[in-house]
């Protein structure tokens, strides 16, 4: 049949201007997972345009986290910047203290949304909220340090079960090394896992006025705690051989060392078990395990990592309306469901847990395993030391810590003295950081 | 010599503003807000700012670790020349004697200069990954000698050699053009006169080069101050250590990874005034050496 197009132009037009009359808003959401977890993000924008029609996410890759927050502060500056912007862990303290978002808790409360916030993992809520309980910004993709361990390289060298114990990982990279397997752990410092996390799982300080939650005068600590044995045990470590400096810049990442099974054990976010399953060939044997503590310690709860979702301020009634649809729709259990199995990253109420596990989800591989990330962020209740970390200036010293390290690993000073001087530099930074806002406090 | 001049010098002003509007929306502009931000404590999300004079300066000035950058940056920028100018006189030479297969030789020689100087990183981080790339071989030979990871010195001689490799091809340009002007019948001249290739090199082709090895040496030692921050980003990220954190990179690091906004724009400030010495030192001494003919 040859189309009558001016009749087909005539339809259209009048579709257009029926459209036009009850139009959804639409808004911004800038992202910065890339890669395959980007993909699902977009794919979850997709959800929930098919899933109503009032609103209409447009969602942008902003090519990493640290990226879609700079942009969004450029973009912010010349009042160009989306509704919805998700902000890594270390980039918030800016945020928190500039005043320009919109908490999602009162968002929430604002249009008639409910939300059972005290269904959110306390290791999760504690790092996202105010001091009142309220909510900055919603959890989004969320993870956990873990470790994981090749276990046919362990059974090699005659061990069953990945150790929870420090003492019994130093054992474990003997008996590996005494196997035959010639790098035990592929290493690459981490600020997150090294430091971080470590001191939380050991309800140790990394800085003080309880981590920077209390106040902005806050003095780093962590060259006066156990963090300090713990990477001198990690240089000792690396100059024995047991553990290889595994990064991008030397060619291989620990990662992609394990996956090829030439190290036996390395740590990570939960979020690499989707990646670690996908890329792994066949026949590699592996699970997860906590990130070990000393003994004697009493271990802790670890906290939460990945980013969350902030909702800007400046911003019209009816696109807040659309970011609070979908924020609400992302945490209904389903859309949980959908995001978890799609990526590494952990549910983050306990209620879509429970169903997940109901399910059966965690039963069998590919996804089995994952729950030990739920095991170690909710081992203990939160107490003040392992809330989380807020410190102005973070990603800054966590550079500072990174360059030290890599003097003391490469044998420029011992570690205590790296340690030291990460601690004073960072504390000026903090200092610096404390004058930039003088007069304000986080909320 | 006759010069024309406009009788109308509106027309004039006309004829220059589009050029003078671009410099200032993106020269004057810029590098005047990040004098003002220099002397304040800027807030990232504009939440106003805080007046501290010439702070900023004295802190950054104080700082040991940036007084290392300063000198990894002389370091990379005059090494990087060097090879850079060094390496692309040395092929232009060939070149332009025509040996066999010049033409291709000359036409694979300008591609390097098209490609992205962090797809040059990827390149090199692989030849000089200390496991697997080309330099493993040393690792063969002397196991735990080549470990850029951990070692400074090597890491900062791997980025110089690739900020160079990068540079050479467009030297190169610059040279084989600066070489095929120079006439023939002088070359041949001195040719006939017993000299041979490398005595017309040095006598005859390398001083009738020198305006152009003078705007070369200009404009490799802007770039590798300027121009290496994808280099660095991929191929060693400043480290370890910051043994490669060259100025450049520890701007970005610090104000857009980091957040301080003064403290970077303090550190632009003083790479412009560097940059700036250092262009005005070679115009007001070594150009004196070159005869433009």
């Amino acid at each position: 049949m040859k189309p009558n197009y001016l009749s087909t132009v005539a339809i259209a037009a009048t579709l257009f201007a029926g459209a036009a009359a009850a139009q959804p808003v639409t808004f911004d959401y800038w992202y910065g997972l890339t890669g395959d977890l980007g993909a699902v993000v977009a794919e979850t924008c997709n959800r929930f345009n098919a899933s109503q029609s009032d609103y209409v996410i447009n969602c942008v890759s902003q090519d990493g986290y640290e990226a879609a927050v700079q942009n969004t502060i450029a973009a912010f500056r010349a009042g160009q910047h989306p509704t919805i912007v998700q902000s890594f862990d270390a980039g918030t303290a800016d945020l928190m203290l500039s005043g320009e978002f919109y908490a999602v808790s009162q968002m929430m409360a604002d249009y008639d949304i409910t939300i059972d916030w005290a269904d959110y993992f306390p290791g999760i809520s504690n790092y996202y909220a105010a001091s009142n309980g309220d909510f900055f910004s919603m959890p989004f993709n969320s993870s956990t340090p873990v470790y994981y361990w090749n276990t046919a390289h362990f059974a090699d060298a005659g061990l069953t079960e990945a150790p929870l114990t420090w003492e019994g990982m130093e054992a474990a990279f003997y008996a590996l090394k005494a196997a035959g397997h010639d790098c035990p752990m592929a290493y690459a410092p981490s600020t997150w896992i090294d430091l971080e996390q470590f001191s939380m799982v050991h309800n140790i300080p990394v800085a003080s006025n309880n981590n920077g939650y209390d106040g902005l005068d806050t003095e780093l600590l962590f060259n006066t705690t156990l963090h300090v044995k713990h990477m001198e045990n990690i240089q000792r470590w690396v100059n024995e051989g047991l553990l290889q400096i595994r990064t991008a810049q030397s060619g291989m990442n620990a990662r992609d060392s394990f996956v090829q099974g030439e190290c036996s054990i390395f740590f990570s976010s939960i979020a690499d078990h989707n990646t670690v399953g996908k890329i792994a060939p066949e026949g590699l044997a592996w699970d997860v395990q906590m990130i070990p503590t000393y003994e004697g310690v009493e271990r802790h709860n670890s906290v939460v990592g990945g980013a969350s979702l902030w909702v800007l301020s400046g911003k019209t009634e009816a696109e807040y309306r659309g970011a609070a649809a979908y924020l609400a729709f992302l945490a209904t259990a389903d859309e949980q469901r959908f995001w978890s199995q799609n990526t590494g990253y952990i549910p983050v109420t306990d209620s879509a847990f429970q169903q997940l596990t109901a399910e059966g989800f965690y039963a069998e591989a590919p996804y089995a395993g994952r729950e030990i990330a739920i095991t170690s962020l909710t081992y203990t209740e939160p107490t003040e030391l392992t809330r989380g970390i807020r410190l102005g200036g973070f990603i800054q010293i966590r550079s500072e810590w990174s360059n030290e390290i890599d003097a003391a690993l490469s044998g420029q000073k011992t570690m205590q003295e790296a340690l030291d001087t990460a601690v004073e530099r960072g504390n000026a930074i903090l200092a610096r950081f404390a004058r930039t806002y003088a007069g304000k406090t986080f909320p | 010599m006759r010069r024309a001049y406009f009788k109308n010098n509106w027309i004039a002003a006309l004829v220059v503003a589009p050029q003078l509007i671009i410099i200032f929306v993106f020269f004057y502009w810029p590098a005047s807000q990040a004098i003002y931000w220099s002397l304040t404590l800027e807030q990232p999300w504009g939440g106003g700012n805080t007046w501290v004079g010439l702070e900023n300066f004295r802190t950054v000035l104080s700082d040991p670790v940036y007084w290392s950058s300063i000198r990894v940056s002389i370091i990379f920028a005059l090494a990087s020349t060097a090879l850079a100018m060094g390496m692309a006189m040395i092929l232009a030479l060939f070149a332009d004697r025509q040996l066999t297969g010049y033409r291709l030789y000359r036409v694979g020689m300008i591609w390097p200069y098209a490609i992205a100087a962090p797809a040059v990183g990827l390149a090199f981080r692989f030849v000089f990954n200390p496991n697997a790339g080309l330099f493993s071989f040393i690792n063969t030979i002397a196991p735990e000698t080549w470990n850029p990871t951990l070692n400074g010195t090597q890491a900062l001689i791997m980025v110089i050699i690739a900020g160079a490799w990068k540079l050479v091809s467009y030297n190169f340009i610059f040279f084989l053009a600066a070489l095929q002007s120079i006439p023939r019948s002088l070359t041949e001249a001195a040719a006939m006169d017993g000299a041979g290739v490398l005595r017309r090199m040095r006598d005859v082709q390398l001083p009738l080069l020198a305006p152009t090895f003078f705007f070369i040496l200009v404009i490799n030692i802007t770039d590798s101050f300027t121009d290496s921050f994808g280099i660095v980003d991929t191929l060693t990220g400043g480290g370890p250590a910051r043994a490669t954190d060259l100025m450049v990179y520890k701007i970005y690091s610090d104000g857009f990874r980091g957040f301080d906004y003064s403290g970077a724009a303090t550190q632009s400030v003083i790479l412009m005034g560097l940059v700036i010495a250092l262009t005005f030192i070679q115009f007001r001494y070594v150009e004196r050496r070159v005869h433009y003919t």
